[in-house]
């Protein structure tokens, strides 16, 4: 008796602090200013980007997915 | 007693889990500024017609709206437009580089604590509201998008001036 008294609370918390809670986990809007800095960029340095993009080109003949348009077809 | 903890968990656990706040919603009136940034120098809004934006340093649209509402602000101030622009910036020194930087003939409120921004809700940056004379909130604009968002704006408080005269 006393264990389910327990569990479901204990349940209810995990819930409340897992990621089922939009409320803790998900950033606003407003809160990206961090996000969006340049250190945070994926993309932070173009040149090096723009390198190894061209190394999986020439190198293993795949091209695309990277935010380049086409798929490595050559019909684009 | 055991009922009682549990009761209280779970309530705790619910409010978390909910929004603390009530939802600002087109044809709801809107939370007051003055109590969500308590200290700013917020204009006088009633009677008026007011479009509050929300924007951040960090946010390039938002440099792209500043223009178009000092436009704004010139042509339909004198009518009964007051635009206040609420800053979302963490830090202060952000927020007065950006203001000094864009020269905003507007009145700018800085709401380091997100009060504003957690009542308003807004769901992209920047987000803006329109509101019409008895405070009720009348359009929202997610975003900026140059000369189609300064067209609707201006049909929009257009048509409330238009209204309400």
């Amino acid at each position: 008796m006393r264990r389910s008294f327990l569990v479901i609370p204990l349940t209810l918390v995990g819930i409340c602090l897992s990621s089922c809670s939009q409320q803790l986990v998900r950033v606003k809007p407003y809160e990206r200013g961090n996000l969006s800095r340049l250190g945070m960029s994926r993309d932070l340095n173009p040149l090096y980007t723009a390198m190894t993009e061209h190394a999986y080109f020439s190198r293993e003949g795949s091209f695309g997915g990277a935010g380049v348009g086409g798929g490595g077809c050559g019909c684009n | 007693m055991n009922n009682l903890a549990t009761s209280l968990l779970f309530l705790t656990c619910i409010g978390v889990a909910l929004p603390a706040t009530a939802k600002v919603e087109v044809g709801r009136s809107i939370p007051k500024l003055a109590k969500l940034v308590p200290g700013a120098e917020i204009p006088i809004t009633s009677g008026k017609i007011v479009l509050i934006d929300f924007w951040a340093s960090w946010c390039s649209p938002c440099r792209e709206s500043f223009p178009i509402l000092n436009e704004l602000h010139q042509k339909y101030g004198p009518r009964g437009l007051v635009i206040i622009g609420i800053s979302v910036d963490e830090k202060e020194a952000d927020y007065r580089r950006f203001a000094s930087k864009m020269k905003a003939a507007f009145p700018l409120v800085h709401d380091s604590a997100h009060k504003a921004a957690a009542a308003f809700n807004p769901t992209t940056m920047p987000m803006s509201y329109i509101v019409d004379r008895k405070g009720i909130l009348r359009h929202t604009h997610k975003g900026f998008r140059g000369a189609k968002t300064r067209a609707k704006y201006i049909a929009e408080i257009e048509a409330l001036l238009a209204k309400e005269d």
